[in-house]
């Protein structure tokens, strides 16, 4: 049935949650990471001018981002460029909540009607 | 074989069924409850559901049992392969005692596209004040 295949989706998405949760749960490596999304592509040493730390530990912290799937690289001669990869956060979107949600709404709005309409 | 995501939503409604049917099937009374429209209860009719955030979903009608059972596709198409969606609305009408029984599944989600609903209508902006939320609420009930 419908329901049980989404619950087992839950249980597989929910692996992936914690490894997002995890890499996000710094809050330097989500700063870096908050970065990239607002100001796209970044060479890590304009990242390092703004995290506040060493650049080897702005490096670490890409690469736990980049084995997360949050964040892409780009080499180009000696520079390394990383951009944010947004879609890596969907699975953060509780998605068959949000949609149930809406169809709590909307059914809400339906029955308003309902008792508006004349036979 | 590709797993897909469905949500299933229902709700006793004390009216019959021959009432919700025309709520869920005459373009005025559609779009005061659901979205702009332009549809037509007709199979094989193709219709768009204009949301109120700007996006167009393409739909079509794939089954029309009067008073029973309404299903079309909902569709949302997007360059970004994970902001697109392909699914189906089926709503079915169930007599009771004291009105309907209403049920609407909606299903084909990919996990994927998870985001397909919410990140269309979401900036990225939002999504991220929204992220802060999560993590504090993960960290909460990880104690």
């Amino acid at each position: 049935m419908a329901i049980n295949s989404q619950r087992v989706i839950y249980s597989s998405m929910s692996k992936v949650q914690d490894a997002l949760f995890r890499t996000l749960a710094d809050p330097t490596r989500r700063a870096i990471f908050e970065r990239l999304c607002r100001e796209g592509e970044q060479t890590v040493g304009v990242l390092t001018t703004h995290a506040g730390i060493s650049q080897p530990a702005v490096s670490k912290h890409l690469v736990v981002l980049k084995q997360a799937g949050l964040v892409r690289d780009r080499h180009e001669g000696r520079q390394t460029h990383y951009s944010a990869q947004l879609g890596a956060l969907a699975p953060l979107i509780d998605w068959t909540s949000q949609m149930t949600n809406f169809w709590q709404r909307r059914f809400d709005h339906l029955e308003d009607l309902l008792k508006r309409m004349d036979q | 074989m590709t797993e897909t995501l469905a949500v299933v939503v229902e709700r006793d409604i004390p009216f019959p069924p021959e009432k919700i049917w025309r709520a869920l099937t005459q373009p005025h009374l559609i779009e005061e409850w659901l979205m702009k429209n332009d549809f037509v209860p007709n199979v094989g009719h193709r219709f768009k559901l204009r949301g109120e955030w700007g996006g167009v979903l393409d739909c079509e009608v794939l089954v029309v049992e009067p008073n029973k059972s309404l299903v079309y596709t909902w569709n949302y198409e997007h360059q970004d392969a994970a902001y697109s969606l392909q699914s189906t609305v089926n709503f079915t009408l169930t007599p009771t005692r004291t009105g309907t029984l209403l049920r609407v599944e909606q299903e084909g989600f990919r996990p994927e596209q998870k985001q397909a609903y919410g990140g269309a209508k979401l900036g990225w902006k939002e999504f991220l004040g929204k992220l802060e939320q999560v993590l504090t609420k993960h960290s909460e009930s990880a104690v």
